[in-house]
């Protein structure tokens, strides 16, 4: 019995009503009813359905006249840019030239090839690994042999040939043996600015091409603006001058051995714009050559290290011309103010000595000339900790320098945990606080030059920088003459250069045994910090020699002034004209000499 | 006369199988296919080599078995042409069944392919995806069924063919293909939409699928890298979509010449997903444009012939095969052309694959089962006897 069916209503009501009063069949009525309104129900539907299945139809008609148009459009234009042949990313290989200030080139790429092997293509793998053997000694035949017969379908076998030895594993004819092109990264000029450039090596590798990445150094650094493809190999012009460059790293070299010094660095910076013009650390290394970074022992030791930017030092009495500096800022003193030097100057359970007595007072200037530890910390106590510290941070001593190295931020300054009275005192002669010598020549170049904030860099630039003031104009001239004093009268005599006024200061720090033990007795850092001329400054230099001795006295002589000093004369002797700086030759005089006319 | 006025023939009994089939087929969207099926063989000629050699095989193993698995298709296409409507529809309903068991057991007997997705059954000698074969199954039942609603005191057919459609999107989402989802999901949203779809529900069901595309981009990998590569302007030179791209260009309108071009070399899909570029790429944009017209065709021709069909049922099933069927063809050239995002769909009848050159010759077979002509009461309407 079908439920539904009992209770579907009776419809036409009135006419099976009428039915069923005059015994006509109802139920035939029902279903004619029922007939005519299905079909009318699908009558509306078709009508409804062909209107939509019309859309349907002019809707595809559409689509697919789109997607030929825009076939016809892609079909018009031109091929982008030729393919690379492998499926996957293509490697770019191409890495911009570095040059130097003046377009000498620095860094550059050479075309070389890799070896590489197809065991499958293989005619005869044992002739092979016995002459490949012969051509490179270091491989082993055995090995190789085991390559070529086994599973391997694919080897590299040397990363860079030469194209000798390309040309001889051609000759053995086997099929093979492949070769990938190659970019390698060629520093034509050794170790010269080594640790400035860093180094390169091969990042992703393809039979095609290998990207060459930067390792270290400015290479790292614009590692992508080196290997940006829209730069179209357009070099990167740095700041340093090679010709200065290499006559530093001689210069050094040389003062190094002479002085059985364990590492110097060196820096000369350009004051106005801030350009490094050289910069060296020795030991040092051949970046086509890069040793292996130390597994064990001090990083500090290893040739990667770069002293002049990583290493951070207690830098000693270069640091005393900054408290100076400040004193007379502020108002304090001027050159010729009185300042008590009697010692030694006791503070707490803090007593600071000089190297010799230099008894009562002292002027300001020659505070400076003889280095006098307990003057400088008398004028640092009136300057007090917040204004030290502050002003030791608008020259830049208090944060990493911002230089385009991939190592600038690991060297980092060593500040005191509380800055309080002793910590300034100590600092004022460089103790107490770390810095690298790169912190020191922008330090020093921002007081000298005039009296405004550098920031180091190894880009070139055009024009000076435009830095904050740190100090007036005249207390840059007043720091000038009285590091022009120290060179003429005072403990960096031996830094005279005659005709190129220089002027700076020495400093000799006592070397902090490892673990905090107080300090060596024998090992000291010695440093100049120069600027030349000094009454046109143009440039800084820092020399820094770490455990120098110089022993043609009686006693072994470490202090900066017989150690420092005269590797940075030296060192300005050959590169000031090599700088472009004319010597400033007095006149003879023209006692004795008649000018006359007669006509 | 009867036929040249009124385009209908009269039944006769006992009339001839064959030649009555010749007789109501829509010769014109037969005649497409096969053609669509011999440039399918002719591009991959020029396609799969490349394929036969990276994987040591015959040059001309991929289009033997084409021709092989074509010419089985093309009788299976014959054959249930030849069907009468209630006929496919039991076969289908029955087929339809099968093909969601088989669907339903994948993840414990399919293979995956090494492609993240399990699909595939895989034969000995070929593998088969059962979600070619759900397609026009399902395609019947929910015309079945929406047809069935349109009764008086039927059942709600709308309603249970949605619950259908969405059964088999969720499984075919989770295997994960999108693509045989969204092909599903349109082809019922095409009949819900020729059976009357309320305006107010289209809407809405645009913002669902809008919704539910969302909801796959923040939580699928595969699907938001698509979505991505489409969205980004300018093409990567190295993505299948750049060598398509750049192979449509090189061909130009005439094409760089038989066997000549390049892209086949560095297209792992060369032979199916981008099969169009191989032929833009070798034949021009001529060929290209002759591939669309034949689709074009195809559908047109359909539902323009579906227009006239009086039965609901048929009208349905054959509406949602014809759209099922271009749109699987619009979205391959599109993806080529980049107006639609990166999704893998094979060309129907173009494309290598077995299993899907089979499934297409059924579902073009029903297609032409429903379109052949019938006589469909044009006589009572003359005779003024209709709604009475």
């Amino acid at each position: 019995m079908n439920y539904a069916a009992l209770r579907r209503p009776l419809r036409p009501l009135a006419r099976i009503l009428r039915a069923r009063d005059t015994g006509e069949d109802p139920e035939e009525i029902a279903r004619e009813n029922l007939r005519l309104r299905h079909e009318q129900i699908a009558l509306k539907a078709r009508a409804r359905a062909e209107s939509r299945l019309l859309v349907m139809g002019l809707a595809f008609l559409c689509a697919f006249c789109v997607i030929g148009l825009r076939m016809g459009v892609i079909a018009q234009t031109d091929p982008e840019e030729p393919r690379a042949a492998a499926t996957g990313n293509p490697i770019i290989g191409q890495r911009a030239d570095i040059v130097d200030r003046n377009g000498r080139i620095l860094a550059t790429n050479l075309d070389t090839h890799a070896l590489y092997a197809q065991p499958r293509e293989m005619i005869d793998p044992a002739h092979a690994a016995t002459e490949l053997v012969r051509i490179f000694p270091e491989l082993d035949e055995e090995r190789l042999l085991r390559d070529f017969t086994g599973e391997r379908r694919f080897l590299w076998i040397r990363r860079q040939i030469s194209p000798e030895q390309l040309q001889a594993v051609h000759d053995i004819g086997e099929p093979g043996l492949l070769f990938g092109p190659r970019e390698m990264r060629l520093y034509p000029n050794g170790p010269i600015a080594a640790h400035i450039l860093g180094g390169a090596s091969y990042g992703r590798e393809g039979v095609d091409s290998a990207e060459v990445i930067g390792t270290a150094g400015v290479e790292r650094f614009f590692d992508a603006y080196l290997r940006d493809p829209a730069r179209e190999g357009e070099p990167l012009a740095l700041s340093i001058d090679m010709t200065v460059q290499a006559a530093m790293e001689e210069v050094l070299g040389g003062g190094m051995t002479l002085l059985n010094a364990k590492g110097a660095a060196a820096v000369i910076l350009d004051v106005h714009t801030g350009e490094i013009m050289a910069m060296a650390s020795l030991p040092d290394f051949d970046p086509n050559n890069r040793p292996p970074v130390l597994t064990e022992g001090d990083q500090s030791d290893s040739p990667l290290f770069n002293r002049a930017l990583q290493g951070v030092y207690e830098l000693g009495s270069v640091f005393k011309i900054f408290a100076v500096g400040q004193a007379v800022e502020l108002g304090l003193l001027n050159a010729n103010t009185m300042i008590d030097t009697r010692g030694p100057l006791t503070w707490g359970r803090f007593r600071i000595r000089d190297f010799h007595d230099y008894g009562a007072q002292l002027s300001a200037t020659d505070v400076i000339v003889k280095s006098s530890n307990i003057g400088t910390a008398r004028i640092a106590l009136q300057i007090g900790a917040e204004r030290q510290r502050d002003f030791l941070g608008r020259l830049g001593f208090l944060e990493p320098t911002q230089v385009e190295m991939i190592e600038a931020p690991t060297g980092a300054p060593l500040l005191p945990r509380q800055w309080s009275e002793i910590s300034t005192m100590t600092i004022s002669y460089g103790h107490g606080l770390s810095a690298s010598p790169l912190h020191l020549a922008a330090g020093y170049a921002s007081l000298l030059n005039g009296g405004t904030r550098i920031v180091p860099t190894l880009l070139r630039q055009d024009g000076p920088q435009q830095g904050e003031r740190v100090v007036r104009e005249d207390v840059s001239a007043v720091a000038r003459d009285m590091l022009r004093a120290v060179v003429t009268r005072g403990t960096a005599s031996f830094a005279e250069v005659p005709g190129y006024e220089v002027g700076g200061k020495t400093g000799t720090a006592d070397k902090p045994r490892p673990n905090g033990g107080g300090y060596y007795d024998d090992k000291v850092v010695a440093t100049f910090a120069g600027v030349f001329p000094a009454n046109d400054p143009q440039y800084v230099i820092i020399v820094t020699l770490d455990e120098p001795v110089e022993t043609s006295g009686a006693q072994p002589r470490r202090t900066a002034g017989w150690t420092a000093v005269p590797v940075a004369a030296e060192m300005i002797r050959r590169t000031a004209p090599l700088l472009g700086l004319r010597p400033q030759v007095e006149l003879a005089t023209l006692d004795g000499v008649v000018v006359s006319a007669e006509n | 006369m009867t036929e040249m006025v009124y385009g209908t023939v009269p039944v006769r009994t006992g009339d001839p199988v064959i030649p009555r089939w010749w007789r109501t087929i829509d010769k014109w969207s037969m005649s497409c296919i096969l053609m669509l099926f011999g440039i399918g063989l002719m591009l991959g000629l020029a396609s799969s080599p490349p394929l036969a050699a990276r994987n040591g095989l015959d040059p001309f193993y991929y289009v033997s078995r084409q021709a092989f698995f074509g010419g089985v298709a093309i009788v299976v296409m014959v054959v249930t042409s030849m069907m009468n409507p209630q006929l496919v529809r039991r076969l289908a309903v029955l087929g339809f069944v099968g093909a969601f068991v088989a669907l339903a057991l994948l993840p414990i007997f399919g293979t995956d392919f090494c492609k993240g997705a399990v699909r595939w059954y895989s034969f000995g000698f070929a593998s088969v995806q059962p979600s070619e074969f759900l397609k026009p199954g399902f395609v019947v039942v929910a015309a079945w069924f929406m047809a069935a609603g349109q009764e008086i005191a039927g059942p709600p057919g709308k309603t249970y063919s949605f619950v259908l459609a969405v059964i088999i999107v969720s499984f075919l989402a989770l295997q994960p293909d999108f693509g045989q989802a969204a092909l599903v999901l349109f082809s019922w949203g095409v009949m819900y939409f020729v059976a009357g779809a309320p305006m107010t529900i289209l809407v809405g069901l645009a913002g669902l699928v809008v919704f539910v595309g969302t909801i796959a981009y923040a939580e699928s990998e595969h699907f938001a890298r698509r979505i991505d590569g489409f969205l980004n302007p300018d093409v990567d030179p190295t993505t299948q979509l750049g060598y398509a791209t750049n192979a449509i260009r090189e061909g130009g309108f005439f094409g760089v010449g038989v066997g000549e071009g390049q892209v086949k070399w560095s297209l792992p899909d060369a032979h199916t997903d981008f099969i169009i570029a191989v032929a833009a790429e070798e034949y021009g944009l001529i060929c290209v444009l002759v591939i669309i017209a034949l689709y074009t065709t195809v559908v047109v021709r359909s539902l323009m012939r579906l227009m006239k069909e009086r039965d609901t049922f048929v009208r349905l099933a054959g509406c949602g095969l014809a759209c099922a069927f271009g749109v699987q063809a619009m979205i391959n050239m599109g993806v080529a052309v980049r107006l639609l995002p990166a999704k893998g769909m094979t060309l129907p009848f173009v494309s290598y694959g077995g299993s899907s050159l089979i499934a297409g010759g059924i579902a073009v077979g029903m297609l032409l089962a429903f379109t052949r002509t019938r006589p469909q009461g044009g006589m009572s309407d003359i005779l003024g006897r209709a709604g009475r």
